[in-house]
Parts: structure tokens; C-alpha cells; sequence
């Protein structure tokens, strides 16, 4: 994948197929620390500990596992080649986390790329599903939560799919914002 | 300042809205988002079409995703649901393709003959 912002929407996607309710993603860009970190967390179905040493593995996985297939194996790939590391924790019934870590100045690291439009993506096609996106960098985080959406519709009389728009004019500002040194 | 109360209410009346707007749906467009559809540029797909529907504020129309189909090969792939009628999966979409799917399936009810995959 070109963008880490594509392998987020990746994982998430499982997460969704995972019949999470609630999906909860952590960006943070840290140059202090020369990190890169993403995180996912759902309460979706979970994972055995069988299953989770299967997805990890490419040449493993079959089609009859629907819900699994390479991301898992190519989104760890790409933060191990970028001196980092990778971490899947999953309990049956209670949900899964996937924690990845780049070295931020790693020639190796994908840019994060449009990390709006994969949260809009998942946002607007997923109504039933609670998202919140966090953005987090040495000046600052932001947070957005999905209901934000149902708030501008209810407020402002708007249909679903212009408040995705303003939702989208709000991660822009904010992204901006918290990208902005200083 | 809003209090919790208000924004319950808010909550409650967007989904009144929404479940209003799923049983008027005539269209339900799926963009294929697993890895093999990601990969081949399924999020502009997506986005493309959010924002035709949004420019042409059409309001009987969903857009959702979903898992891998089987035809990674031909992904990006489109599905167009409607009642009673054969879905009609388009292959290899561009966002390009995308926007006339919503121009001309969904406003002009036409199917793109030359872009069409599979209709079962």
C-alpha cells in the first residue's frame, strides 16, 4: 500500500466485518521521539490465539476465513521494514487491537497520505458502527467522533451526506492545525 | 454550549432521519473495500461517490462498503442494489467511471452496459 492511511482503513474494515460497534483510531506523528504510531481498537468478535498467529501469516490464510485475508501480514511487514514494530492483541468476545509503530524518519515509512478521506469512507458507510479518530503530534491532538455527523444534521437541518462533507472541511482544519509547529 | 440532554435529542432526531431515509432507499451502492480493493483505488472510488450524491443531493441512495468478493482481479468493483431488479457489479471502476455510475445508473436509471462485470 502506498499510503498508511490505506492500511488503516484496511484494518478497520476488519474490524467492521469483525462486527465491531465501535472503532477507535489513534494516529500520533511524534518527532520527539522519532515515532510514528497507529492504533486500532474495536469490541468486535475477536480473534482465538490460533487465529491470530494465522492472520499474521500470508501464506496461511485461505478464503474460507471471510473475514481475514493479507492486510493484517502487509500493514505488520510495513512497520517492521521501518525499524518498528507490531503488536496484535485479541480477546474472543471482547474486541482486538492492532498497534503499529514506524521510526518516523524512516526511508522505508509510508506517508500517511489521506487520512481524511479513509475515516469519511469508513464514517459514511458505516452508519451503525461509532468511530473516533484521533490525531496526536508534539503540538497538539484533535479528536473526531462520528456522531459529529448526526449533530450537524440535527442542528443545521442538512442531509447525511453534506454534513460528510463538513466533516470533512473540520478534519482538514484540524489536521492543519495540529500539523502546524508551534 | 450544548448539554447532554441536547445532544441526545440531536442524536435521536439524525436517527430518525436516517432510518427515515433507509426505508425510502431505492439504491444501495457497495464499494468492494477489502485489501484487493483498497490497494486498486477503491477509497477515491468511494470518494467519488460520496461526493456526486452529495452535489446532486440525491437522498434515496446509500453508499457502503464491504469485504473482499472474489474477483480481486477486477477490483475496484461497484455493486448497484435495487429492489426486484439483478445487482450489477461493475469492474475495474475509476473514480472517473464512479461518477457516472451515480450520474447515469442512479439519476438516469441506465445501466453502463460497457462497464458492467456481472449482473446476477
Amino acid at each position: 500500500m502506498r499510503e498508511l492511511s490505506l492500511h488503516i482503513l484496511d484494518i478497520a474494515m476488519n474490524s467492521i466485518e469483525a462486527e465491531a460497534t465501535r472503532v477507535i483510531i489513534v494516529v500520533e506523528e511524534l518527532e520527539s521521539e522519532n515515532l510514528f504510531r497507529i492504533r486500532l481498537r474495536d469490541n468486535g468478535k475477536g480473534m482465538t490465539r490460533d487465529m491470530q498467529e494465522k492472520v499474521l501469516d500470508p501464506f496461511v490464510t485461505t478464503r474460507k476465513t471471510r473475514s481475514v485475508g493479507m492486510g493484517l501480514s502487509l500493514f505488520k511487514q510495513a512497520a517492521l521494514q521501518c525499524n518498528g514494530n507490531f503488536k496484535l492483541t485479541s480477546e474472543l468476545g471482547k474486541g482486538t487491537t492492532v498497534l503499529a509503530e514506524f521510526q518516523l524518519d524512516s526511508l522505508n515509512r509510508s506517508p500517511l497520505g489521506d487520512i481524511n478521506s479513509t475515516i469519511i469512507n469508513l464514517v459514511m458507510g458505516t452508519l451503525d458502527v461509532h468511530f473516533m479518530y484521533i490525531h496526536r503530534t508534539d503540538s497538539g491532538r484533535f479528536c473526531f467522533d462520528s456522531y459529529w455527523i448526526f449533530g450537524r444534521m440535527a442542528e443545521r437541518d442538512i442531509s447525511f451526506y453534506k454534513a460528510g462533507e463538513l466533516a470533512k472541511e473540520f478534519i482538514e482544519q484540524n489536521l492543519e492545525l495540529v500539523n502546524s509547529k508551534g | 454550549m450544548k448539554t447532554l440532554a441536547d445532544l441526545r435529542a440531536m442524536k435521536e432526531k439524525a436517527k430518525r432521519e436516517m432510518t427515515a431515509r433507509d426505508e425510502n432507499t431505492k439504491y444501495r451502492i457497495v464499494v468492494a473495500m477489502g485489501t484487493c480493493g483498497i490497494a486498486a483505488g477503491a477509497r477515491n472510488v468511494m470518494s467519488a461517490i460520496l461526493d456526486e450524491i452529495n452535489k446532486r443531493d440525491i437522498a434515496d441512495t446509500i453508499v457502503t462498503q464491504t469485504g473482499c468478493l472474489g474477483y480481486c482481479d477486477q477490483e475496484p468493483l461497484v455493486q448497484v442494489f435495487q429492489q426486484n431488479k439483478k445487482v450489477v457489479t461493475y469492474g475495474k471502476i475509476t473514480p472517473e467511471i464512479a461518477r457516472r455510475i451515480v450520474a447515469e445508473h442512479i439519476v438516469g436509471e441506465k445501466i453502463l452496459t460497457e462497464q458492467v462485470f456481472m449482473q446476477n
